[in-house]
This record gives C-alpha cells, sequence and structure tokens, in this order.
C-alpha cells in the first residue's frame, strides 16, 4: 500500500490528485480507501501508478482506470502508464479506517473481520444493533451482501470482508 | 528454455509452448462458458435476491475468464513475434495483424477451438440444475485454483490466488442451495435427483486431463479424492446419493477440452458472439 510517509515530493504530488478519485459504484469512497493504490512512481519523468482491482469481474476497474488517467492528465500530466497488478490479491484489510466509518456513514456496514461468516450479526449502520439478519449473499455489487435490521427493520448492505 | 508451469515435469516433456497456450485457453473457456450460460438467469431468478446471486457468480467467472484471456493474448503475441512472418497466426489476422486480444479469443474462435469441459456447456436446466452444476464446478475450480496458485508460473498463480477467494465464496453459496433443495420439499428433493442423474456424467472430464493440462504439474487422482470427498460431505447433508459407479467402471462423457463439444455449445457461441461478428472490431 502507499505510505505517504515513504513517498517523494513528486509521488506525494500524484497521491493528492487521487485522493479526489472516487470508486464510481460506492461513490463515498475514493480509491485510496479502498486500498486499490498499490504503488506511484516515476519512470523517466513518467507516473506509473500500480492498481489492483477488488473482484475479477468488477465492472468499475475500467472506469477507476480512466477516472485516474484523467484525473492526472488535467494536472498536466502525459504518459500516464496504469498498472494492473492482480497479486498480492486485494482484501478489505486495506480499507482505510476513514473510508469504513464514510461507509457506515453512507448507510453500508463496513467489512468486519469478525463477520467474516455473514450470517452473524452484522452491525446495523443506521441504529447500531446487532440484531439483524442476512437477507442474501449476493447484494448489489459483488462487494457486498444483503441485510435487514431486526430492530430498526431497514435493510441495508453490507461490505463483505474479502 | 520457455518456462512452464512446473517446473518438476520440465524434464519430462518439451516445454511446447503450445501447451501453455492451450492450458491458459482451457482455463478462460471454462470460466467464460459458465459465465454466459449462468447470466442467461438475468431478470429469470426464481425471485430477485438469487437472481442477483447467479448473475454475480457470472461476473466473478468473466472476470476471471477476462484475466485469463488477457495472458493467453501476451503468449500468442509474444509467440507470433518469434516465427517467421509467413506464420502469422490467423487470430492476428482477425484482427488486421493486431494480434490476439481477450475479445479476439473469446469472440472470433469457432467451437472446435474451446477447451472447456462439457459441463459447463449444458443447458441451464431448471433452478436445481443450474445449482447443482454450479456446485459441482465450483468444487472443481477451488482444489483446481488451490493447487493452481502455487504454479511456477507467476500469471496463472496470481489469477488463481486471486479467484480463488471468489470461488470460496460461490462454493459456500451454493453448497448451502444443495442442501435447501436435496434436503427440502418433495418437489425440490425430486428435481435435485433429476439433476445429478443429469449432470453426474459430466464430472468425470475434470479429472481426465487432456494433453496440454501435463504442464499444470497437477496430481489429478489426487484433485478428484478431495473433490469426491467435498461432494459426498455435501450431498449427504441434502440427503442425496452420490451415484455408485458401474460395475463396467467409470465412463465418462468428455472431449470438450480437446475441442468436440456437445450440441449445446454452437448455440451458446452464436449468441454470445453474434455482436462482435456483425460489427467486428466493436468495443464497448
Amino acid at each position: 500500500m502507499v505510505e505517504p510517509k515513504n513517498i517523494s515530493s513528486e509521488e506525494k504530488k500524484i497521491l493528492d490528485i487521487l485522493k479526489d478519485v472516487c470508486d464510481p459504484e460506492v461513490p463515498v469512497l475514493t480509491i485510496l480507501d479502498l486500498g486499490i493504490i498499490r504503488s506511484i512512481h516515476f519512470e523517466n519523468n513518467d507516473p506509473v501508478i500500480t492498481v489492483t482491482t477488488t473482484y475479477s469481474g468488477c465492472p468499475a476497474t475500467d472506469m477507476i482506470n480512466a477516472d485516474i488517467r484523467m484525473a492526472l492528465m488535467t494536472h498536466g500530466y502525459k504518459n500516464i502508464k496504469i498498472i494492473n497488478q492482480l497479486s498480492p490479491s486485494w482484501t478489505t484489510e486495506w480499507m482505510s479506517e476513514e473510508g469504513k466509518q464514510k461507509l457506515k456513514e453512507y448507510g453500508i456496514a463496513p467489512p468486519d473481520k469478525k463477520f467474516s461468516i455473514p450470517k452473524d450479526g452484522v452491525v446495523c449502520p443506521l441504529c447500531n444493533s446487532g440484531n439483524t439478519r442476512l437477507i442474501s449473499e449476493f447484494g448489489s455489487t459483488a462487494c457486498k451482501a444483503l441485510y435487514q435490521c431486526n430492530d430498526c427493520m431497514e435493510p441495508f448492505d453490507y461490505f463483505k470482508c474479502h | 528454455m520457455e518456462k512452464i508451469f512446473n517446473s518438476s515435469v520440465t524434464s519430462k516433456v518439451p516445454p511446447l509452448e503450445g501447451f501453455r497456450e492451450a492450458y491458459t485457453l482451457h482455463l478462460a473457456d471454462n470460466a467464460l462458458i459458465l459465465g454466459q450460460r449462468n447470466a442467461e438467469w438475468c431478470g429469470h431468478g426464481p425471485v430477485l435476491e438469487q437472481d442477483i446471486a447467479i448473475t454475480n457468480i457470472s461476473l466473478d467467472l468473466i472476470g476471471q475468464a477476462r484475466h485469463f484471456y488477457q495472458y493467453a493474448a501476451e503468449i500468442i503475441n509474444e509467440t507470433s513475434n518469434l516465427k517467421d512472418s509467413s506464420q502469422v497466426l490467423p487470430l492476428g489476422e482477425d484482427l488486421g495483424g493486431a494480434g490476439a486480444t481477450e475479445d479476439s479469443l473469446a469472440y472470433l474462435r469457432t467451437e472446435r477451438e474451446f477447451k472447456n469441459c462439457l459441463l459447463v456447456e449444458l443447458p441451464r436446466g431448471d433452478w436445481a440444475q443450474t445449482i447443482l452444476c454450479q456446485f459441482l464446478f465450483s468444487t472443481y475450480q477451488f482444489f483446481l485454483y488451490t493447487e493452481l496458485q502455487k504454479s511456477d508460473d507467476k500469471q496463472i498463480a496470481a489469477i488463481a490466488e486471486k479467484s480463488l477467494k471468489e470461488v470460496t465464496y460461490h462454493l459456500r453459496w451454493s453448497s448451502e442451495w444443495v442442501i435447501r433443495l436435496g434436503d427440502g420439499t418433495e418437489e425440490s428433493h425430486q428435481r435435485m435427483l433429476k439433476a445429478v442423474d443429469a449432470l453426474w456424467p459430466y464430472t468425470g472430464e475434470f479429472f481426465e486431463p487432456a494433453d496440454y493440462e501435463i504442464i499444470a504439474g497437477i496430481d489429478f487422482s489426487l484433485m478428484k479424492e478431495k473433490w469426491l470427498q467435498k461432494v459426498k460431505t455435501v450431498f449427504e447433508e441434502a440427503t442425496l446419493k452420490v451415484p455408485n459407479p458401474s460395475p463396467l467402471g467409470e465412463s465418462w462423457m468428455g472431449g470438450g477440452k480437446n475441442g468436440i463439444h456437445t450440441e449445446h455449445m454452437g448455440f451458446i457461441l452464436a449468441e454470445m458472439q453474434s455482436v462482435h461478428r456483425t460489427y467486428p472490431g466493436a468495443e464497448w
């Protein structure tokens, strides 16, 4: 993962630009929150961004790559190279704490290792009750499962541990 | 010498570049055809949640297929660069010599060039048959990818590692559905029995390796044991039985891995490839 303290000032500039690129399907998260930016470096003064996908079939992948390219071009970078890295494979462990908080505020229960098997009481992001039930292991996108809270009765998405 | 999937077999077999390409295409074709088959449920699932589940699984499978096709295209293009120009591969010609791409491999090959197992091309049948097909195949993929993530071929290992996480989820979901239907109502139990009869003869092909699969360096009989154990465990809970082998020995439907398909294959390809063939080079 990209650690701001380990990078040069030129790389930091790129990092700051990428902070504004959001996941098109969960727009409350930036691609940095998701933990999919694996490295930033320069080759002959051209930026090289290494990105990993969340799920193999995530339809947002191509759009995220295009958004990264567009954001950097807007800031005057040319010859941008984007490398798609498969291994090590993405895990929700790489999601930032800030990102998890944003998910919760958005109404999506953030991934929590304690609930790796989605049958145990995922906490309702709306009323914080643990008295919830699984509706479906597959939600509106590959990365989510569908739940309902037995207390406030609201249905909600859970961002699955992966 | 070209690096192959498992160095332990290097000495035994000439490292045929064709094997590496064929094996990668085989993995891709399996995932693509089952993904396409499952996608037929889109808008037709028994309930909305399961409609979404089966199409989510499709999406994962098609994503896995894309990774394998992209890699196969790389292998093909590298190989064709090494050959003299009079031997340009036909796939490259189809795209004006631009070389193979994931799209040319998925949309421009013919039936005999597809190397998927027969099971994945069979009609989707009813929900019981779809569930059972997914379960039998996910169990196979689970053990296969577990082995392949240790492959010497770094790209194959990386795709397997990533895909395995998704397959683990597919396996859990489909296992639960096999149990729910098998140990459900009289009607759902009967339908599962029919599905077992219909699909079982196609499962042996998983473990009868085609010549190119030798480069995977996998012990197929050991994998078969693990597969059978898992299937038995789930079947038991589902009150279903693994069919007894015939006293004359087991005989399986096969040929798909070498391009000899059932009559259903032409239809699924026709539907899947028609847009691309009508509008050559079209992109999203």
